[in-house]
C-alpha cells in the first residue's frame, strides 16, 4: 500500500489559524506542493502581506520576510535584485494588492520584476472582519458597504489579473479558482507555471486565486463554494490573460 | 484496497471532503475533536468502495487527509 | 598628502555610499536632493550596483527593506515630504531589526513648504516619526567632508546595530561645494549578517518580522530594543567641542548653524567674550553628558537652529540646572548670519534667559 497523497514536505505539520473552509489553506498546500516538485524550497524566500496571509511563516519552512501592508511587491523587488538566483514570491490578499498596494504591484509588474505574486481574492478584507474591498462585488453587503456596494459611490470591482496583463513587463497573468477539485487542480498547474516563469527568467508572474471567506460572507463553508461559482466567476472570468512563451522582450 | 486516513484533530469540520467524495463514504463524526469541531470521518464499513481518487484530500484546506492505494 | 576634490555635499554623500559598499539605491526625486539619485544612477551600475528609480518613496523604503533583508547594504534618500511617506517602512525596519541608511536633505515644511534649507525635521528624525517604541540612529554632517565620512559611518552603524540610520543635512550642506577627500580614512567595516534571508540551504529557515502577538512577547521585544538603544547612547556619541575651557556661554548647534557659530565665536572672542561651541554630530545618541558637564561650568547656553525650536528641547533636558538656555531660531529658509548670532550672544550674556 502506497501513500498517493500526503502532506507536502514544505507545508509544516500544524493546525492553521484559517477558519474552517477557508481556501487559503488549499492555496498554501498547492504552493508547498509546487516547491516540493520543483525542488526550490532551499532557495526560496516568501513575502506575505498583511491580513490572513501574514502567518505564512508559520506554515512554510522557508526563509520569510514580513512586509508592510501592500508593500510585498516592492520588498520582493529589492530582494530579487539583491539575489537574482533565488526564487522570491509574494502572497497577498485583497487589501494588500488591490487597495493599499496598487502602486507597488503595478510598478513591480511594469518593470517586469522576475518575481511571482499570488493573489488570494475573496472579495473582502478577511482578517479585519469583512470590510468592503476593491474586489467586493456590486450589491455585496459587507460591514463597510452595509447597503450593498453601489457603483455610484464605491465604484466597480477591480479586475487585477486583466489589468496587470496589459503591462509589457508581465510574463504570466492568470485567474483560477479554488472551489472544486477540477479548479483546484488547474490552480496547481498555474502555480507551478508561475514559478517556472520565474526560474526561466521570463518576467513577472501572477496567479489570482478566487477564494472564499465563509466567515465574513456569513455563510457555511460549502455555501461559500457555491457562492464563488454563482457570483464571483461571472464577474471574474477564469483564464490566462497573458502568457509569454519566448523571451521576446530581450 | 484504497483508503484514506483523516487526522481527526486537524479537521475543522468544513465538510468539503464529504461534499466532493464521489462514493459518499465520508461522514460527520458523532464525537467532537480536541479543537471543538465534529470532524469528517471515513466510513470504515465502506472501505472497499474507496478508489483512492484523492478528491477529498485535494479539497481539504487543512491537509488533514492522507490517501493510500 | 591626500587628494581632495571640490565636491558638492550631495555628491560627497553619494560617493561615500559607494565607497561604503552600498550597491543598492532605490529612490524618488525631490528637491533639494536629486543629485544623490542622479549620481548613483550613473555610478552604481559602474560599480556592479543596482539603481531603481522607484515609483514613490513608499516603494523606495520597501525596496530597501527587501535588499537589506538579503544582507546587502542599501539606501534611499529624500526630503521632508518623502521621509514622511517612509515612516511606516522605517518603523518596520526598526522592529524587524534590519539595517538601512535613509538620507534627508532638509527643506522647509510643513506640507509642501519650500526648497530652502532648514533643520525642521530634527523631531521627525530623532523622536520617531514612525509608530512604536524605536529610535533612529541620526547623524548630522556639518561639512562636505562629513557628508562623505558620516555616510560610511552610517552604513557601519546600521549594520552593527541592525537599525535604520538617518543622515540629516540641511539643503545648504547638500548643495554647497568644498574640498573633499573622496576615499575612506580607514578600512570600511563590514559586520557579519547571520540573520540574512538567503534561502535555507544548509541551515534552518530564518524569519524577519515585527509582529509579536504572544503573551508579553511584544513587551519583551520592546525592552530588548530599548537595551540596544541604551548601548548606542553609551557607545556611539560623536560631538565636536571647541573653546569650552573658559567659556561663559556655549553655543549648541548642528549642521550649518554650527558653521556660522564658529565665525560668530571668532567675532565674539575678538571682543573679549568667552564663547565656546558644542556641535552634536550624532543627534541620536545625543551628547547629554558633554552638555551637562560644560553647561554647568559655563552657565549660559545659546541654541541656534534653523527651525522654531526642536533640538533646544533636548538641550534643556541635557543641560545643568544652573544653566540659562537661550534660543535663536530661523525657520522656513531664514538664515542665522554671524552678526545675528553675535547679537544673540551679547543679549544672552547681557540679560537673562528667553
Amino acid at each position: 500500500m502506497n501513500a498517493v497523497f500526503k502532506r507536502p514536505d514544505n507545508l509544516k505539520d500544524t493546525n492553521t489559524h484559517f477558519c474552517p473552509g477557508c481556501t487559503h489553506g488549499i492555496a498554501h498546500r498547492l504552493i508547498a506542493e509546487a516547491m516540493d516538485e520543483l525542488g526550490i524550497a532551499d532557495r526560496t524566500i516568501g513575502i506575505p502581506g498583511v491580513g490572513c496571509c501574514v502567518f505564512l511563516y508559520n506554515y512554510f519552512p522557508i526563509d520569510v520576510l514580513e512586509a508592510p501592508h501592500g508593500r510585498a511587491p516592492a520588498c520582493a523587488t529589492g530582494m530579487k535584485r539583491a539575489q537574482p538566483d533565488r526564487v522570491i514570491f509574494a502572497y497577498q490578499g485583497d487589501g494588500d494588492m488591490a487597495a493599499i498596494g496598487t502602486s507597488e504591484i503595478i510598478h513591480a509588474a511594469n518593470r517586469g520584476e522576475n518575481i511571482t505574486v499570488f493573489f488570494v481574492n475573496n472579495s473582502v478584507y478577511g482578517m479585519t472582519g469583512g470590510q468592503m474591498a476593491p474586489t467586493t462585488l456590486l450589491g455585496q453587503q459587507t460591514t463597510t458597504s452595509p447597503y450593498g456596494r453601489d457603483f455610484k459611490s464605491e465604484g466597480y470591482p477591480i479586475k487585477m489579473a486583466e489589468m496587470l496583463a496589459t503591462l509589457e513587463g508581465v510574463a504570466y497573468s492568470t485567474r483560477v479558482a479554488l472551489h472544486s477539485p477540477k479548479h483546484v487542480n488547474q490552480a496547481k498547474k498555474a502555480i507551478r507555471k508561475a514559478f517556472e516563469m520565474q526560474i526561466n527568467e521570463m518576467g513577472f508572474s501572477m496567479v489570482e486565486m478566487l477564494s472564499t471567506c465563509n466567515t465574513n460572507w456569513r455563510v457555511s463553508p460549502l455555501d461559500a463554494l457555491k457562492m464563488l461559482e454563482r457570483e464571483m466567476i461571472p464577474y471574474y472570468p477564469l483564464g490566462v490573460f497573458k502568457e509569454r512563451t519566448g523571451k521576446d522582450f530581450l | 484496497m484504497a483508503h484514506i486516513v483523516i487526522d481527526r484533530d486537524r479537521c475543522k469540520g468544513c465538510y468539503f471532503c464529504i461534499e466532493f467524495c464521489p462514493r459518499n463514504i465520508i461522514k460527520i463524526s458523532g464525537e467532537h475533536n480536541r479543537i471543538g469541531y465534529f470532524p469528517a470521518e471515513f466510513v470504515e464499513e465502506e472501505r472497499e468502495r474507496c478508489t483512492g481518487c484523492k478528491t477529498c484530500a485535494v479539497m481539504c484546506p487543512d491537509t488533514a487527509i492522507e490517501v493510500y492505494k | 598628502m591626500t587628494e581632495k576634490k571640490l565636491t558638492k555635499g550631495n555628491i560627497a554623500l553619494a560617493e561615500g555610499a559607494i565607497q561604503a559598499g552600498c550597491r543598492f539605491y532605490f529612490g524618488y526625486p525631490i528637491t533639494p536632493q536629486n543629485d544623490i539619485p542622479e549620481y548613483l544612477a550613473r555610478n552604481l551600475p559602474k560599480n556592479g550596483g543596482t539603481f531603481i528609480p522607484a515609483e514613490s518613496e513608499i516603494a523606495s523604503i520597501n525596496m530597501v527593506m527587501g535588499a537589506s533583508a538579503s544582507g546587502k547594504r542599501a539606501m534611499t534618500s529624500s526630503s521632508g515630504p518623502g521621509i514622511s511617506l517612509m515612516q511606516e517602512g522605517i518603523s518596520y525596519l526598526a522592529g524587524s531589526e534590519m539595517p538601512a541608511v535613509i538620507v534627508n536633505i532638509m527643506r522647509c515644511g510643513p506640507g509642501l513648504g519650500g526648497i530652502a534649507p532648514t533643520q525642521g525635521d530634527y523631531n521627525q528624525a530623532v523622536h520617531g516619526g514612525g509608530h512604536g517604541d524605536y529610535r533612529n540612529i541620526v547623524l548630522a554632517p556639518g561639512s562636505v567632508q562629513e557628508m562623505f565620512d558620516l555616510t560610511i559611518k552610517a552604513f557601519e552603524l546600521a549594520d552593527r546595530y541592525r537599525n535604520p540610520t538617518m543622515i540629516i543635512a540641511d539643503a545648504m550642506i547638500g548643495q554647497f561645494q568644498e574640498p573633499c577627500r573622496l576615499t575612506p580614512e580607514k578600512p570600511v567595516e563590514f559586520p557579519e549578517k547571520p540573520w540574512a534571508l538567503t534561502g535555507r540551504r544548509g541551515r534552518d529557515p530564518r524569519l524577519l518580522k515585527s509582529l509579536y502577538l504572544g503573551d508579553y512577547e511584544q513587551e519583551e521585544h520592546n525592552l530588548f530594543l530599548k537595551k540596544k538603544y541604551d548601548e548606542i547612547q553609551e557607545n556611539e556619541v560623536m560631538v565636536e567641542m571647541q573653546n569650552l575651557d573658559d567659556a561663559e556661554l556655549i553655543i549648541i548647534a548642528f549642521g550649518t548653524p554650527a558653521r556660522v557659530a564658529k565665525t560668530a565665536i571668532s567675532l565674539a572672542r575678538a571682543e573679549g567674550l568667552k564663547v565656546g561651541l558644542i556641535r552634536p554630530i550624532t543627534l541620536f545618541p545625543f551628547p547629554f553628558r558633554e552638555i551637562y558637564e560644560h553647561s554647568g561650568r559655563a552657565k549660559n547656553v545659546l541654541v541656534v537652529e534653523m527651525n522654531t525650536g526642536q533640538m533646544v528641547r533636548d538641550v534643556r533636558i541635557a543641560a545643568h540646572k544652573d544653566a540659562a538656555i537661550h534660543f535663536y531660531g530661523r525657520p522656513g529658509g531664514g538664515f542665522p548670519f554671524p552678526d545675528d548670532v553675535l547679537d544673540e550672544i551679547k543679549k544672552a550674556l547681557g540679560g537673562g534667559a528667553r
